[in-house]
C-alpha cells in the first residue's frame, strides 16, 4: 500500500511538472509588459507621489497659494520644511502720515525643501490650511550632489511655464 | 598524397568548432530572451537590434578580463579544468549524423565515443573545484561527481534500450532505423526510455532543475565561483555545446534524426534538436532547484528501477 501512495504521489508530481510548463508557456506566448523608459512613459503618473510642489493661485500660476503659516514645517516628522515669510514693504509717505502699518504679502519669500531628509510621508500636504501643497509628478530626479536636492519650491513655481506641466495633469 | 579521412576530420573540425562557438552565441541570446519572455520582459534589447549583438558583447568583454589565479590555487589544475571541458565537446560532435551523409566521422561505436568523452566533463569540474583552493568550489565539485556518477546510469540504461531496439551503436544506423513518421521513433515506441533519457540529460549538463553543482543561491557559482574572463566563459561555452551535443544525441536515438514527414535532411535534425534546447531551456525558467537528496532519491529509487524495468520491456516486447 505504501509503495503504491507513493507511486499516486510521483504521478501527482509528473502533473504539476506539465502544468508548470504550461503556464511559462502561455506567459512566453503573452506580450511583454515591460515600459522602455527613455523611449515610453507608464500612463499612470497621476498616481506617482514625488517630491511636493506649491499650487499655485487660481487664476495666477506664478504666485502660490501657499499663506506662510508654516503648519507644514511644524507638521514635517523629518524637519526638511523651511519657509520664509515675505518681509512688509517699506510704507509709502501717505501710509506714514496715516500711521498705517503696510501688511505683509500672505504668500512666503521663500519655501525651501530638503528633499535627502523628506520620507514622503504627506504630513505636509494633509496639515496645509489653505490646500496650498500636492505631490509633483517629476518622474526624473536624478542628481550628482546633495545640493541638487535642495529645492526653493516658490522658485520652481516661477519658473515653470505651462508648457512644462506635466502631461498626466 | 594527403589521406582523404584526415582531410575530412580535419574539415569537420573546424566545422565543428564554428558550429559550437555559433551556437553558444545564439543559444546565450536564445536564453536570455526566453528568460525574458517567460517572465514577460524583453530580455536583452539595448545592443543592436532587439539586443541580437548583447552575446558577442559579453564574450567580448569576457576575453578583455584579466585571468586571476586564486592565492594558493594549483595553477596548472585551475586552468587545465576549463580546456579539458571544452575540449571534449568538439569530439562528442564528431559522430553525430546531421544528415544522411552529414557525419563527421563514421563510427560502429559513436554512442560509446560520446559517452565516454561526456565523462570528461565530470573530472573537469571536478578539477576546477579541487584547484580553486575555495570551499564553495570544492562543494561544488563534489555535488557534480555525486550527480553526473549517479545519472550516468539510467542515461546509460535508456541508451542500452535504443541499442536494443535497434540492434547498433552506430548513430547513422540508429537514425536510418526509425521510420520517416511521429509514430515510427523511438520516442513513441519507448517513450519510459525518451523520457529517462531526458531527465538524466539535464541532471548532466547541470541543468537547472539540477545546477546544483553551480546553485548560485547557496555556492556563489559553484566550481567555476574563482574563474575570471575566458576561464569562466569556457565552462559556460561548455555549457551550451553539452546542450547541444545531448539533444543531438537525443534527437537521434530518440526523435528518428534526419527523418521526417517531408524531405528528410539536416533541416529536420536541427528543427528537433532546436526545439529539444527549448524544451529544456524552458524548464530551467520553470523549475526550482532539487534539493541534493532529493536528486539522488530521484536518480537511485525511481530512474534506475525505471530504466531496468524499460530494459526488459524492450527486450520482450518489442523484440517480438
Amino acid at each position: 500500500m505504501y509503495r503504491l501512495e507513493e507511486i499516486k504521489r510521483a504521478a501527482r508530481g509528473m502533473w504539476s511538472l506539465v502544468v508548470g510548463l504550461n503556464i511559462t508557456g502561455k506567459y512566453f506566448l503573452q506580450p511583454n509588459v515591460t515600459i522602455h523608459y527613455p523611449r515610453q512613459e507608464v500612463d499612470n503618473l497621476a498616481t506617482f507621489r514625488g517630491h511636493i510642489e506649491l499650487i499655485p493661485e487660481d487664476g495666477d500660476p506664478l504666485t502660490p497659494r501657499c499663506i506662510s503659516c508654516g503648519t507644514c514645517a511644524k507638521a514635517c516628522p523629518s524637519g526638511c520644511i523651511t519657509v520664509t515669510k515675505k518681509k512688509a514693504p517699506a510704507p509709502t509717505p501717505e501710509e506714514v502720515e496715516q500711521g498705517v502699518k503696510p501688511k505683509a504679502p500672505k504668500d512666503p519669500e521663500s519655501f525651501r525643501l530638503d528633499f535627502t531628509l523628506c520620507s514622503l510621508c504627506g504630513q505636509c500636504v494633509m496639515s496645509c490650511p489653505a490646500n496650498a501643497i500636492r505631490f509633483s509628478q517629476n518622474i526624473n530626479i536624478a542628481g550628482y550632489s546633495r545640493q541638487d536636492f535642495q529645492f526653493d519650491l516658490v522658485a520652481r513655481l516661477r519658473s515653470r511655464l505651462p508648457k512644462h506641466v506635466n502631461k498626466a495633469e | 598524397m594527403i589521406d582523404p579521412q584526415l582531410l575530412r576530420i580535419l574539415v569537420a573540425l573546424v566545422g565543428i568548432l564554428v558550429f559550437v562557438a555559433l551556437n553558444a552565441l545564439a543559444l546565450v541570446y536564445a536564453e536570455r530572451k526566453i528568460a525574458g519572455h517567460v517572465q514577460r520582459r524583453p530580455g536583452p534589447y539595448e545592443v543592436g537590434p532587439h539586443g541580437i549583438l548583447q552575446p558577442l558583447v559579453d564574450g567580448l568583454k569576457l576575453m578583455g578580463k584579466q585571468l586571476t589565479t586564486p592565492k594558493d590555487a594549483d595553477p596548472v589544475i585551475f586552468w587545465l579544468a576549463p580546456i579539458m571541458c571544452f575540449m571534449p565537446v568538439a569530439l562528442c560532435m564528431l559522430p553525430i549524423p546531421f544528415g544522411p551523409n552529414l557525419v563527421a566521422l563514421k563510427l560502429d561505436l559513436g554512442i560509446v565515443l560520446i559517452l565516454a568523452f561526456a565523462g570528461f566533463g565530470v573530472l573537469s569540474l571536478c578539477l576546477a573545484g579541487w584547484g580553486s583552493n575555495n570551499k564553495w568550489s570544492l562543494l561544488g565539485a563534489a555535488r557534480s561527481v555525486a550527480q553526473n556518477v549517479a545519472y550516468e546510469i539510467p542515461l546509460l540504461l535508456s541508451v542500452l534500450s535504443v541499442a536494443f531496439m535497434t540492434g547498433s551503436l552506430d548513430l547513422a544506423t540508429i537514425s536510418a532505423g526509425q521510420g520517416a513518421l511521429p509514430w515510427q521513433w523511438n520516442a513513441l515506441l519507448n517513450p519510459l526510455g525518451f523520457i529517462i533519457y531526458f531527465i538524466c540529460a539535464l541532471a548532466e549538463t547541470n541543468r537547472a532543475p539540477f545546477d546544483l553543482p553551480e546553485a548560485e543561491s547557496e555556492l556563489t557559482a559553484g566550481f567555476h565561483t574563482e574563474y575570471s574572463g575566458m576561464g569562466f566563459g569556457l565552462f559556460f561555452m561548455a555549457e551550451y555545446a553539452n546542450m547541444v551535443v545531448v539533444c543531438s544525441v537525443a534527437t537521434v536515438l530518440f526523435l528518428g534524426g534526419w527523418n521526417g514527414p517531408f524531405a528528410p535532411g539536416w533541416w529536420w535534425f536541427l528543427l528537433k534538436m532546436y526545439a529539444l534546447i527549448f524544451l529544456i531551456i524552458q524548464i530551467r525558467w520553470t523549475y526550482p532547484r532539487v534539493r541534493f537528496d532529493q536528486l539522488l532519491n530521484l536518480c537511485w529509487r525511481w530512474l534506475v528501477p525505471l530504466a531496468l524495468v524499460n530494459l526488459v520491456y524492450v527486450t520482450v516486447i518489442v523484440k517480438l
